[in-house]
């Protein structure tokens, strides 16, 4: 199955880190995704400071500067997997340094064979 | 729950639910559509606890079951014009169980597998027990419903959600591997020793409530199918002990008896026997876990009321131990009632002090109970008045509010 993998960032506790270590363990969970079947480097956002919303209220769309939700974890990036099953998806993302500053949420990719 | 009356109906009933749970074990793991492997087996099923009790067990209830289920499937067209979307997953079935019904002598056992999925992280902690009640069983949600008190079609539509989320996850069907594994059978036992505490408070005349019955089953299934886990053992073992008791816990007008007042010639000698020797056997495969241990605290109460043996410090020994494990205010409550045997009311009240702070003691019943109880043995009236009218008000089984009033009453009186 694919897994899409949505990184979320609590930006302090990840300005806290000490970033030279926080880079060496990215560069090699990077490497150990590549090699993996199906593993592709993910994509890493700027801040959530950067982030515009747009959104339709009935009859009105109103752009909004901000991010989606005003929370203490912020979508921050993301990264396919190709994974047997769901364990397989969960090592992942507890392999990814991330999980460390927030959270990662796994979502099975919608498989348009399934009928719906 | 099982349809026939007589022992050999029940033994009947019970052949029907190894095979179909096996079945349903078989075909979703190799489908990953627990919903669709039941729906394919639930005529049979139906069947065959309909006629295995009256006509007797067929010699061969797997290829039984696959026979009827394979008739029907093939000609229920209806059936998968109301699905046209589920079509794929009926036909890969219907494939399935063409293919199982060809071999049937060699069908593995899979219901391992389906529990780990059904108990896994990802699975909604409430639901765990019921699934596995429902696919390794075929209890229907109405059955499990009454028990968890919940609306049956509340607890149906959430069976459904978790077994379409087993499928779209991705939830593997697979015994974990051995690092992980004793975080995830834990999750095993844990639904299994939840759905037997939902059977130990029902009781009716005929003996073992129906639920508290399935769950020592499927106790005694995960023990054969993982015969090196010591928890395993242990949590069965907890169980028999507890039931060995059952027939002593209420007396003939079905009023509460606690454990110190219970007859012991009413305790099932047979049981307490199966659970000692599952107790030694767990104690030398390794560290004790949780329910060795809470199955080690019933021995040594048996131990005492039988034969009179001083075993209160080996209790407290025990729970002192539960509770570097666990940290649970429950256990610390535990110990504290036990520490009232040796030390009096007033120590076990000191013990206990720590817990007024504990926000789930609250509305916690055995709390509330305990703490009415040693108020009682200390002369503080006021206190124990307090806490026991709180216990009763906290319960839900009639006969320990009964009992529990009856305690108030004798206050007054003194």
């Amino acid at each position: 199955m694919r897994y899409m993998m949505l990184i979320h960032h609590d930006e302090t506790a990840l300005s806290q880190a000490e970033q030279k270590q926080l880079w060496a363990d990215y560069a090699a969970f990077n490497d150990a995704l590549a090699k993996a079947a199906g593993g592709e480097t993910g994509v890493r956002l700027q801040p959530a400071s950067a982030a515009t919303t747009v959104r339709a209220t009935g009859d009105r769309t109103d752009v909004i500067d901000g991010p989606y939700a005003d929370t203490k974890e912020q979508f921050a990036g993301y990264f396919f997997v190709e994974a047997a099953d769901l364990d397989e998806a969960i090592a992942w993302a507890k392999r990814c340094p991330s999980h460390r500053y927030g959270s990662i949420e796994i979502r099975p990719v919608h498989d348009p064979k399934s009928g719906w | 729950m099982t349809s026939g009356t007589d022992e050999a109906g029940r033994a009947a009933a019970r052949v029907a639910r190894d095979s179909y749970g096996r079945l349903v074990a078989f075909l979703s793991a190799r489908t990953r559509d627990v919903a669709g492997a039941e729906d394919a087996l639930a005529d049979a099923f139906a069947a065959a606890l309909r006629s295995w009790p009256r006509d007797g067990v067929p010699l061969n209830p797997d290829a039984w079951l696959l026979t009827a289920a394979r008739r029907r499937q093939t000609d229920s067209g209806r059936r998968r014009q109301t699905r046209v979307a589920a079509e794929p997953h009926l036909r890969l079935m219907q494939d399935e169980i063409e293919d199982a019904a060809m071999h049937a002598e060699s069908i593995p056992d899979r219901r391992l597998a389906l529990m780990f999925a059904c108990a896994h992280p990802a699975i909604e902690h409430g639901m765990r027990a019921p699934l596995i009640l429902q696919t390794i069983l075929g209890l229907t949600a109405a059955d499990i419903a009454d028990a968890f008190l919940i609306a049956p079609s509340t607890m149906g539509q959430r069976l459904v959600r978790a077994k379409t989320r087993i499928r779209d996850t991705g939830i593997p069907f697979r015994v974990p591997e051995r690092e992980e594994l004793p975080e995830r059978l834990a999750a095993v036992l844990e639904a299994i020793y939840a759905a037997y505490t939902k059977g130990w408070s029902e009781i009716d005349e005929s003996g073992t409530p129906p639920l508290a019955d399935e769950a020592i089953w499927l106790a005694r299934l995960v023990v054969s199918l993982l015969p090196e886990e010591p928890e395993a053992k242990g949590m069965l073992a907890l169980m028999l002990y507890a039931e060995a008791r059952r027939a002593a816990r209420r007396d003939e007008a079905g009023g509460f008896v606690p454990l110190e007042a219970q007859d012991t010639a009413l305790w099932d000698l047979g049981l307490i026997e199966a659970a000692e020797a599952l107790l030694r056997d767990a104690s030398s495969g390794g560290p004790a876990g949780r329910y060795q241990i809470e199955a080690a605290i019933q021995s040594a109460h048996t131990a005492r009321r039988l034969s009179g043996a001083e075993t209160w410090p080996a209790i407290i020994a025990l729970y002192d131990h539960l509770l570097a494990l666990t940290g649970s205010p429950v256990v610390v409550l535990n110990r504290a009632v036990a520490l009232a045997e040796i030390e009096g009311p007033e120590a076990a009240l000191a013990a206990m002090a720590a817990l007024a702070d504990e926000p789930r003691m609250q509305s916690y019943q055995p709390y509330w109970a305990a703490r009415g109880h040693l108020a009682v043995r200390a002369g503080r009236r006021d206190e124990a008045h307090e806490a026991l009218r709180l216990a009763a008000g906290l319960t839900t089984d009639p006969a320990i509010r009964d009992y529990l009033f009856s305690r108030l009453a004798a206050l007054r009186d003194d």
